[in-house]
C-alpha cells in the first residue's frame, strides 16, 4: 500500500487515489492530421519500464486534483510528485 | 487417571481450574493456559489427524504457528471453523473439536487405503491423470480424491459473530513480543516514540516461554513481567497480544489479525471475535524469532515424532511430558537443552543421536555429565509404530552415506528432532528485503532491507540471547532516532545465563536408500524426497517450479518447517549450492486470515452505502419492488395485489401510453457546468455541436472515449450564456464527472470551466403520457404549457405545487413528458402533490422496468445495456449525432480501419415469429436453420427483450453483424435447448413519426 504525497493535500493512503497511467502523453492538437498508426500509438501504446516511471494520479477521495508521480515500478518508491503543468524535478532518472 | 502426561509442578498453566473439552467425541480435561495441542498431549492423545494425500496417522509436531499436522475442526454449527492448528487454539471450557480429513473416524480411516496407493500417486499425479485420460479422471480419480481430499468443512450458516477493522499509525511497530521485541519496544518507547507491540501468542515472552533461563540471577519471567509493566504504564505504547502480523506491504503498511474472543465467549459490537489491524508504521522492528527444522528420514511422520524445541515448550510452558522414553535426533547443541529439561522433568532419555562426528559444546558436555548416551556421528533413518511411535532405527554415518548394516533399533515413544533453525524471515521478505544463505549457520538470513526496518534476534539469525538483546536495544534506539525522538537512557541489558551453543552442522536428509517415498518433507501435503526427484526428472529444477509441481509449502502452514528442507534437498538433487537454488517468494499472509475479519463490519446492510431518493418512503408505501442501480435503490415496479412482475409492468406501460404515469428520476446524474468556455468544452466532450444551443433549450448528446466508443449519453440544458446542466445515466454519473475533470485538468487547463455534481441537489419526477399536460396544468397554473410556448426540448423555470422548480420537456418514453426538478428536500412534497393532482387522471407510478420497456419501444438505447464499451455512435444508429465539422473526444477513431469494417455489430430490432416467444437477453444470434455442429457463426446477441403492452407482443433490441442492411431477414436466437425464429427490423416499434410527444 503506497502512501502518496498529494501535492495539494499531503501524504494520504493509496485507497484515496486512482492511477491514470503514463504521464506526459499529450493529446494531439490535430488528431485528424495523424496517420492511423500514429493515432493508434497515442491511443494504445504505453511504456512499461522497470524503474522510475512518470504516472498520472488523481486524488479521487480528496481534492480531486490530477497530478504527476514519479514512482519506481520495482520498489514502489515514490521519487517525486509534481503538479500538472510543472516540469518534473531532476532526479537523474529517465 | 486424567491427564496422565501432565507434570505435577511447573509450567504456566493454572492448575486451580479445570476445563472440560471434547475431541473426536471423547471428553478430556485441561487447564487455563493450555492449547488444545498441549491438553491432548497431557491426556496421552498422540494421533490427532491424518495427512492430506495418503491419510497417514499424524501427531503434534510443533508448539506454535508452524504446526503442519494437528489440524482440527473447531466448534459446531454456524460458529465452526475448519483447519485450525491445535497448537494455536487456546483451551476453553466446553471446547469441541474434531480431526479433519478422516472418514469415518480418525482410528479407522477408509482413506488410508490411499497410503497404500502412494507409489501410484507421485508428484504431478493430478496433472498427468487429468491430461492422460479424461474418462478415468472423471469417473474414478476425481470422485475418489474429492471425497478423500479437502480438509475441514466450511460452516453452511452465516457467521453470527462480530468482526472489526482497526486503523493505527505509530512510530515504531515491533512484531514479536519475545525478549528481543520487548527490549526493542522498551528502548524505543523510552525515547518517546509511539510504539505498538504485536505478538501472535496469548502472552508475550516468545522463546522465553519454552526455556528455563535466568536474567540477572532471577527467572526470566520476572524480567519479562517488569518490562511489560513498564510498557503497559506508558501512554505511547499499545500492546497487542494474540495479534499475528500476517502481511507487510509497501510503505511499512502491515496487517495483523487479533483474536479477541473464542467460541466460548459471545462476541458483540463492543467485543468482536476478531479484529484486523491495519498499521502504518514509520519504522518496523521485526523480532519474529525462528522456526526449528526437522531432519528428513524415512517414516519421519509418525505421531510421537516432534521438534525438540516444541518438546521443550510442552515440558516447560505447558507442564506436559509428551513421552515417557525419548530419543533425541539433532545436528546442533541447542537441542541438548531440551533433552536436559526433559530429563529434569522425569523423562527417560534413551539416547541423543547427533549427526555430528565430534560434538563437544558446553551443552553436550553437560548432557554427557548427566549420564546421557550420545551417539555421535549417527542418524535416525527409520521409525516403527502404527498409530504411535514405538521405535527408531539408528545407524552410523560414514561420510555422505549411512552404514545400515550396523543399524540398531531403540524403543521409544518420543523422538525429538532438531535440524537447526530457520529465521522467520517471512515478513522481512514480504517487505522486499533480500536474503542471503549463511552456510555456517545453515540458514537464510536477512541481507538488505528495502523499507525502514530492523530485523533483530533470531529472525536476524542472531541466535545467542545476549547478542540478540543488545541488537534489539540498538534497533529500538535507532528506530526512535529515525522518528526524530531524542535518545533516552535505554534499559539495561540483563545478564543471561544462557549456555553457549556451537553452530549446527547442516543435515537436511538422512542419506538412506529405498524409502524416499516415505521421507516426508512437507508433512501437510505428504511431499517426499521421491516427489522432488520426480520434479527434477521432469525438468522442474527451479525452486519455484519444484514448489508448484510438488505442492511443497502449499498448505495452511505454508511450509514453515518444510520449505528450507525442500529446497536443500532440491539443491542436492540438482547438484547446486543452496544459495544458488534460493527460496521461493514469501507472500502474505504469514498465517491465515478469515474472510470475516477482512470484511469487518462491511457486510449485510453495511456492505455498501445505499443511496435513497427524497421520495423513498413514498415508494415503500406504494409497495415498490426495488432494484439496485449503482448504489441507488430505484423502484423497479409497483405490484398491486395479486400482480406478478409481468402483469404489473404491462399495467404500468399501458397507463403511460393511454393516460399518464409518474417516475422518480432523481437518480440521474446531474453536473452543473459553468464558465466562459463551457460551450467549447461541451463541443469537445460530446459528438454533436453545442455552441448554437439557445438559452432555454435542451439537447440530447452522446459522449465517447478517445477510442470512439460510446461512454455515456443524456440531455444537457443551457441555463445561461455560460452555464449548462448536464444529465448523465444513473450508473455513469461519477465516471462522467471524472472523465470531464480529467480532460479539463490534464488536457485543456486553459479552458475556463468549472464542474459541480448536483445530482443530490435536485429531486426529479417525470410525468409522462397523453394527460401529462393536464396534470401539470393543475400544479403550475401560471406556466403556459401550450406546445408553442413550451415546445419539446425546452426547459422553463416555474412554481410547481408552490415549489420552486425547473421543468424540462424531454421524453424517454416517446410520450408527452415533463421532468420537474425541485430542490432535493422538496422531493416528497412534489411526489405527493403530483399523486394528488393526477388522481382524476388515474396517474400511475411506474418503475425502471416500465421505463425500459417504453424506451425500447422507441429504440432508445441504454448505455451499458445496448452497449458494452465496443459500440460507436454509428453502430447504435446515432450517426446523426456526430458532427464531423469539429474535433471532439473519439472523433479520430471513427476513421480507424476497424471502425470502417462493414461487418460491425449494429443495433437492430427483432420480432419473434411467435409473438409470445421469449428470448432471454444475452441470447446468441445465428443464421436461420444453420447447422448446430460447431463452429457455428455467432452473429450478435440480444441486448433487450420485453413484452410490449402497446404492441401486444414480445420484441427485442439486438446487436447484429451488418444489422442495418438486414431488415426483413429471418434469423434464429440459439437457446440451450432450442432455436427461436425471429425477424430483423428497424429498432423502432412505436410512434415512428413522433406524433405523441406533443400530447
Amino acid at each position: 500500500m503506497l502512501r502518496i504525497p498529494c501535492p495539494w493535500c499531503g501524504p494520504r493512503e493509496e485507497i484515496e487515489f486512482h492511477c491514470g497511467g503514463q504521464a506526459h502523453i499529450a493529446r494531439p492538437c490535430d488528431p485528424a492530421a495523424l496517420t492511423a498508426a500514429e493515432w493508434a500509438d497515442y491511443l494504445f501504446m504505453r511504456d512499461n519500464p522497470k524503474g522510475v516511471f512518470a504516472e498520472r494520479w488523481v486524488h479521487s477521495a480528496g481534492c480531486r486534483r490530477w497530478f504527476n508521480v514519479r514512482r519506481h515500478t520495482v520498489t514502489h518508491e515514490i521519487v517525486a510528485v509534481y503538479r500538472i503543468g510543472e516540469q518534473p524535478p531532476p532526479d537523474g532518472a529517465s | 487417571m486424567s491427564q496422565p502426561h501432565r507434570l505435577a509442578g511447573g509450567g504456566r498453566i493454572d492448575r486451580s481450574r479445570t476445563l472440560g473439552f471434547t475431541f473426536n467425541g471423547r471428553r478430556y480435561e485441561g487447564h487455563p493456559g493450555d492449547t488444545l495441542a498441549s491438553a491432548l498431549l497431557a491426556n496421552g492423545v498422540r494421533m490427532v489427524a491424518r495427512s492430506f494425500r495418503y491419510h497417514r496417522p499424524r501427531g503434534v509436531l510443533a508448539a506454535g504457528v508452524e504446526e503442519p499436522n494437528a489440524l482440527v475442526q473447531l466448534g459446531t454449527g454456524a460458529r465452526t471453523v475448519p483447519n485450525l492448528k491445535a497448537t494455536e487454539i487456546e483451551l476453553f471450557d466446553g471446547l469441541v473439536a474434531t480431526s479433519v480429513n478422516v472418514f469415518p473416524s480418525l482410528r479407522f480411516d477408509a482413506g488410508a487405503v490411499l497410503g497404500a496407493l502412494s507409489r501410484f500417486m507421485p508428484a504431478g499425479f493430478y496433472y498427468k491423470t487429468f491430461f492422460g485420460s479424461l474418462t478415468l479422471w472423471n469417473r474414478l480419480f476425481e470422485p475418489l480424491i474429492r471425497h478423500a481430499g479437502g480438509w475441514g468443512r466450511a460452516p453452511t450458516a452465516p457467521d453470527p459473530d462480530f468482526y472489526d477493522r482497526m486503523h493505527a499509525h505509530c512510530d515504531v511497530l515491533v512484531v514479536g513480543g519475545g525478549a528481543s521485541g520487548i527490549l526493542a519496544a522498551c528502548t524505543a518507547a523510552a525515547g518517546g516514540a509511539r510504539v505498538i507491540v504485536a505478538d501472535e501468542n496469548d502472552a508475550f515472552g516468545g522463546s522465553l516461554r519454552q526455556r528455563r533461563l535466568q536474567f540477572d540471577g532471577a527467572p526470566a519471567d520476572d524480567w519479562l513481567r517488569a518490562r511489560l509493566a513498564e510498557l503497559a504504564a506508558l501512554e505511547n505504547v499499545r500492546l497487542l497480544p494474540r495479534t499475528a502480523v500476517t502481511g507487510y506491504f509497501d510503505g511499512n503498511y502491515t496487517i495483523g489479525l487479533e483474536r479477541r474472543g473464542h467460541e466460548g465467549t459471545a462476541s458483540s459490537n463492543a467485543c468482536p471475535r476478531q479484529r484486523l489491524w491495519h498499521i502504518r508504521a514509520r519504522h518496523v522492528v521485526l523480532a519474529t524469532g525462528a522456526h526449528e527444522r526437522p531432519i528428513v528420514f524415512a517414516n519421519n511422520d509418525r505421531p510421537g515424532i516432534m521438534l525438540a524445541g516444541a518438546v521443550q515448550a510442552y515440558v516447560n510452558h505447558y507442564a506436559v511430558l509428551p513421552g515417557r522414553r525419548a530419543v533425541f535426533f539433532v545436528n546442533n547443541d541447542r537441542a541438548y537443552e531440551s533433552a536436559l529439561d526433559c530429563l529434569d522433568a522425569g523423562c527417560e532419555i534413551a539416547a541423543i543421536v547427533d549427526t555430528r562426528r565430534d560434538p563437544d559444546g558446553a551443552l553436550v558436555r553437560a548432557a554427557r555429565s548427566r549420564g546421557l548416551e550420545i551417539l555421535a556421528g549417527h542418524a535416525v533413518h527409520d521409525s516403527a509404530g502404527r498409530r504411535q511411535l514405538r521405535a527408531v532405527s539408528v545407524a552410523p554415518l560414514a561420510g555422505a552415506s549411512l552404514d545400515t548394516r550396523r543399524t540398531c533399533t531403540i524403543a521409544c515413544d518420543l523422538l525429538a528432532v532438531s535440524g537447526g533453525f530457520s529465521p522467520a524471515v517471512h515478513l522481512f521478505s514480504q517487505s522486499q528485503g533480500t536474503l542471503t544463505y549463511d552456510a555456517q549457520l545453515a540458514c537464510f538470513r536477512p541481507a538488505r532491507s528495502r523499507q525502514p526496518q530492523h530485523a533483530v534476534g533470531r529472525s536476524n539469525a542472531t541466535f545467542t540471547l545476549h547478542e540478540a538483546l543488545a541488537e534489539a536495544r540498538r534497533a529500538g534506539a535507532a528506530a526512535a532516532a529515525e522518528c526524530g525522538m531524542e535518545a533516552a537512557a535505554p534499559p539495561p541489558l540483563p545478564a543471561v545465563n544462557e549456555t553457549a551453543a556451537a553452530p549446527p552442522e547442516a543435515c537436511w536428509r538422512v542419506p538412506a536408500a529405498g524409502h524416499a517415498r516415505h521421507e516426508y518433507i512437507d508433512l501437510q501435503n505428504d511431499n517426499s524426497t521421491a516427489d522432488i526427484r520426480v520434479a527434477v526428472q521432469e525438468g522442474f529444477e527451479s525452486v519455484e517450479h519444484m514448489k508448484r509441481y510438488t505442492l511443497t509449502g502449499f498448505g495452511t502452514d505454508q511450509g514453515k518447517v518444510s520449505n528450507i528442507n525442500g529446497l536443500a534437498i532440491l539443491a542436492a538433487e540438482v547438484g547446486r549450492p543452496i544459495a544458488d537454488v534460493g527460496t521461493t517468494t514469501f507472500r502474505p499472509p504469514y498465517t491465515p486470515v478469515t474472510f470475516a475479519a477482512m470484511g469487518g463490519r462491511d457486510r449485510g446492510a453495511l456492505f455498501d452505502a445505499a443511496r435513497l431518493t427524497a421520495m423513498h418512503d413514498q415508494h415503500v408505501q406504494l409497495n415498490a419492488v426495488f432494484e439496485d442501480v449503482g448504489q441507488w435503490r430505484r423502484p423497479w415496479y409497483y405490484p398491486r395485489r395479486g400482480e406478478c412482475m409481468e402483469t404489473a409492468v404491462l399495467r404500468e406501460c399501458a397507463a403511460v401510453r393511454e393516460r399518464v404515469g409518474m417516475l422518480d428520476a432523481s437518480t440521474l446524474g446531474k453536473i452543473d457546468i459553468q464558465g466562459p468556455d463551457a460551450a467549447e468544452f461541451l463541443n469537445r466532450i460530446y459528438t454533436n455541436a453545442w455552441s448554437k444551443l439557445a438559452v432555454g433549450r435542451v439537447r440530447y448528446g452522446a459522449m465517447c472515449r478517445e477510442d470512439g466508443m460510446v461512454f455515456d449519453d443524456g440531455t444537457t440544458a443551457r441555463l445561461d450564456e455560460e452555464r449548462y446542466l448536464m444529465t448523465t445515466t444513473t450508473g455513469g454519473a461519477a465516471a462522467v464527472l471524472d472523465h470531464l475533470e480529467e480532460y479539463l485538468q490534464t488536457e485543456w487547463p486553459e479552458l475556463r470551466v468549472r464542474l459541480t455534481s448536483v445530482t443530490e441537489q435536485w429531486s426529479t419526477v417525470a410525468i409522462a403520457g397523453p394527460r401529462a399536460r393536464d396534470v401539470l396544468r393543475r400544479l403550475a397554473p401560471e406556466l403556459d404549457l401550450s406546445p408553442q410556448a413550451f415546445p419539446f426540448l425546452c426547459w422553463r423555470d416555474a412554481r410547481v405545487a408552490d415549489l420552486p422548480a425547473r421543468v424540462f420537456r424531454i421524453s424517454f418514453t416517446g410520450e408527452l413528458q415533463y421532468e420537474i426538478n425541485v430542490p432535493w428536500q422538496y422531493g416528497a412534497s412534489l411526489w405527493d402533490a403530483i399523486v394528488q393532482a393526477g388522481a382524476d387522471f388515474d396517474i400511475t407510478p411506474y418503475g425502471t422496468e416500465t421505463m425500459h420497456v417504453l424506451r425500447a419501444e422507441k429504440g432508445f438505447i441504454i448505455v451499458g445495456q445496448e452497449t458494452d464499451g465496443t459500440q460507436t455512435p454509428q453502430d447504435l444508429g446515432l450517426g446523426w449525432l456526430v458532427n464531423e465539422s469539429k474535433d471532439f473526444i473519439g472523433r479520430r477513431s471513427f476513421s480507424r480501419d476497424d471502425m470502417l469494417r462493414d461487418d460491425r455489430l449494429q443495433l437492430v430490432g427483432l420480432l419473434p415469429d411467435d409473438a409470445d416467444d421469449f428470448v432471454p437477453e444475452g441470447s446468441q444470434l445465428v443464421e436461420r436453420d444453420s447447422p448446430a455442429t460447431p463452429p457455428v457463426a455467432m452473429l450478435g446477441h440480444v441486448t433487450s427483450s420485453y413484452r410490449s403492452a402497446a404492441l401486444g407482443r414480445r420484441f427485442c433490441l439486438a446487436l447484429l453483424k451488418r444489422g442495418r442492411a438486414r431488415h426483413g431477414d429471418s434469423i434464429d436466437a440459439a437457446l440451450p435447448d432450442r432455436r427461436v425464429p425471429l425477424t430483423i427490423c428497424e429498432p423502432l416499434f412505436y410512434d415512428a413519426d413522433n406524433r405523441r410527444r406533443d400530447g
